[in-house]
């Protein structure tokens, strides 16, 4: 067989398949040709699936030999003109956030997932948690807007890493995918569309010659275009503040334009960036806001209250970074309380108190990890508030 | 300076020409640090193995070496501590072809980097791996590291180091490198030599060049000039080309052996095992693929 055989890296068709093999073939179909990682439950499906097709597919599967070689070697793949993810769980991400800070500050388009489970510590290796949604958010150093995706099913496993791979190619940031390890190893129906269905987006490249080319000047966008190593670019890259030749400057000013560029980046995008599902909230009186497997249990209780009669919606985060603020004081308007069943001890409930300026009454549900609520948990919760 | 004299000097190309980024030099080397001369060695290695300049990296961690990348117009990737060689196999692997160098200290690379040099060594990671080592960790002001030997005074070794030091063309060896050298910063000609061969080897190759550090390093241990440092090498360096790399570790006031210690053909490299499993992939996919 030739090298030149062509495998497909886009399986259409109907499976019946879990999360974290469903966010496997996504990334293929994003055209993801690297993979470096490191094994930790419950991600490994991950990496063992794409140990087998990314070869495959003319791609290279690493495993390293700790989490931060793997988020290192990503970024040095993504350097090298590839498309790049790692997967792993929350021991895991906490070693990569030194890197993942480099990747923020050189703007290096990659995605990394995080398979939550419970924590801190090595917590529950083998069940539930959604403890890592602030880490997500600000588990390196320093000031960065970072985006952060989660789905709540199969499908989506496989439909929102392809839109975290696009997101992370067109702002050029690492983008963390926080499934959870219900939805990592839950089976459910997948439909895989046609390549042709499937909308890519690359990077932007240089449309100047290497003599005028500049690696961080930046139109109204804010994202620079990316050369890669190879191109005669003489790609310059560095952790450290630069100018937009990619220079080190050790200065306040330069520091005020490059840190201020990489978060405005996001946030003067954020409607472009931000996608919500609502669920029954147009003449709701209570609200629920979730997200991942939590999201779940939450509808099953919105439907359940409504056969009550009792007016509770759902707004489902997809996006968790940013945080949609604006939709949410909006709903605090519209609602008397805001319910937020989450596996953790109060991350999301946090922001959700913080957006709505004290409009309404916020209320955590939950859980420390280990389990996923029951839709009769939160229905529970929403009955105490009508009565 | 009357004018004459300035457009004669402006009227000369410097040898390094193109090969150093605009308006990236002055460097921030102290005097004295032999990293200056050490830079110049690298890009004539780099020359004179004869690799299209657009399919070289160089990686660097951080440090006072870590600046090295930085200052070489070719790709350069200036990353986190210790973590040069793990980004240098992700740009290594993605493209076969590429020539990727990494030049870093002994503190980036054997302290907080060690456990990515032994497992790159041990999977024959396609790279060039250049450690300067100055003994300690200079950028940060002096304090003792892996390499510092025993009896050596450091800002956090101010009773002088106890601690047994890395012998490092040893551990390079030991852990698979099919190329290790050692040399002083004072012997450019050989280092040169010695860099082209282990550029132009395939698989890992490692090259200890011991570097002048007299801010930090030598006005510690009576030797605080770079030339001092240079003498020093001079005194104790004894040319052994293969000797057994366990006896090459570096002690106080004593000789010390510099040259190739190991040249090994054939081994396979992680490129290739790569390759071979695109291969064997697609020959099982061949039968079906499935989810």
């Amino acid at each position: 067989m030739s090298d030149k055989t062509e495998i497909p890296n886009v399986l259409t068709g109907r499976h019946y398949t879990t999360g974290n093999h469903a966010a496997a073939e996504g990334a293929l179909a994003a055209g993801c040709s690297f993979f470096g990682g490191y094994p930790i439950t419950p991600s490994s499906e991950i990496a063992e699936h794409m140990s087998i097709r990314l070869p495959q597919v003319n791609g290279h599967f690493v495993q390293f030999e700790d989490e931060i070689a793997s988020m290192a070697g990503l970024l040095g793949a993504v350097w090298g003109g590839s498309k790049s993810m790692t997967a792993t769980s929350g021991p895991g991400y906490s070693l990569m956030v030194e890197n993942i800070g480099l990747g923020m500050m050189t703007e290096t388009p990659c995605v990394i997932v995080n398979v939550q489970r419970g924590g801190p510590s090595t917590g529950l290796p083998t069940l539930v948690g959604q403890q890592d949604v602030m880490q997500a958010k600000w588990g390196s150093h320093g000031d960065y807007e970072p985006i952060a995706i989660s789905p709540s099913n199969v499908q989506e496993c496989f439909d929102l890493i392809i839109t975290a791979f696009n997101l992370s190619e067109q702002f050029r940031l690492p983008v963390t995918f926080l499934m959870d390890e219900t939805l990592g190893h839950m089976s459910e129906r997948l439909v895989i569309p046609t390549k042709a269905k499937i909308k890519i987006v690359n990077r932007k490249k240089p449309t100047v010659s290497p003599e005028e080319y500049l690696p961080y000047k930046t139109g109204k966008d804010l994202v620079p275009a990316m050369a890669t190593a190879g191109e005669g670019y003489n790609v310059m890259m560095t952790g450290l503040t630069h100018d937009e030749r990619g220079y080190p400057v050790i200065s306040a000013e330069a520091q005020e334009i490059n840190v201020k560029r990489i978060n405005d980046k996001i946030r003067l995008n954020k409607s472009k960036i931000i996608k919500l599902d609502e669920y029954m909230l147009d003449d709701a009186e209570i609200a629920l806001i979730s997200f991942g497997s939590s999201a779940r249990a939450a509808k099953g209780a919105v439907s359940r209250a409504r056969e009550k009669g009792i007016k509770v919606g759902l707004l489902r985060l997809i996006t968790l970074w940013p945080f949609p603020d604006e939709r949410i004081e909006e709903l605090a308007d519209q609602v008397k309380t805001i319910l937020v069943p989450e596996i953790n001890y109060g991350q999301v409930t946090r922001e959700v108190e913080r957006a709505v300026h004290g409009k309404t009454e916020v209320k955590g549900i939950f859980k420390l990890g280990g389990a996923i609520h029951t839709p009769k948990e939160i229905l529970d919760e929403i009955e105490s508030r009508v009565k | 300076m009357n004018k004459e004299n300035v457009e004669l000097i402006e009227a000369h190309d410097h040898p390094l020409d193109g090969y150093l980024r605009e308006g990236r030099i002055p460097h921030i080397f102290c005097p004295g640090c032999s990293l200056g001369s050490i830079m110049t060695v690298i890009i004539d290695a780099i020359k004179e193995a004869g690799f299209d300049p657009k399919k070289v990296s160089v990686v660097s961690g951080i440090g006072c070496t870590g600046r090295i990348a930085g200052y070489l117009n070719f790709d350069s990737f200036h990353t986190t501590h210790g973590r040069a060689i793990p980004f240098a196999i992700g740009l290594s692997v993605t493209d076969p072809e590429r020539k990727v160098i990494v030049v870093s200290g002994d503190g980036d690379l054997f302290a907080i980097g060690g456990n990515h040099f032994i497992h790159a060594a041990r999977r024959n990671a396609d790279i060039t791996v250049i450690c300067v080592n100055n003994f300690n960790y200079g950028m940060t002001g002096g304090q003792v590291g892996p390499t510092s030997y025993i009896g050596q005074f450091q800002s956090t070794a101010p009773y002088g180091s106890q601690e047994e030091p890395f012998n490092l063309p040893d551990l390079a060896a030991s852990c698979g490198a099919v190329y290790v050298a050692r040399w002083t910063a004072l012997d450019v000609r050989r280092t040169k030599e010695s860099l082209v061969e282990a550029l132009q080897k395939k698989g890992f190759s490692f090259v200890e060049i011991l570097g002048s550090c007299p801010t930090t390093f030598g006005r510690r241990n009576q030797l605080a000039e770079g030339k001092i440092i240079l003498e020093y090498f001079k005194e104790k360096a004894v040319l052994k080309h293969g000797v057994d790399t366990r006896y090459v570790g570096i002690t106080k006031n004593s000789d010390f052996a510099v040259g190739k210690f190991v040249d090994i053909e054939d081994r396979e490299t992680l490129t290739d095992h790569l390759l071979h499993l695109q291969k064997i992939a697609k020959e099982s996919a061949s039968k079906g693929v499935r989810l």
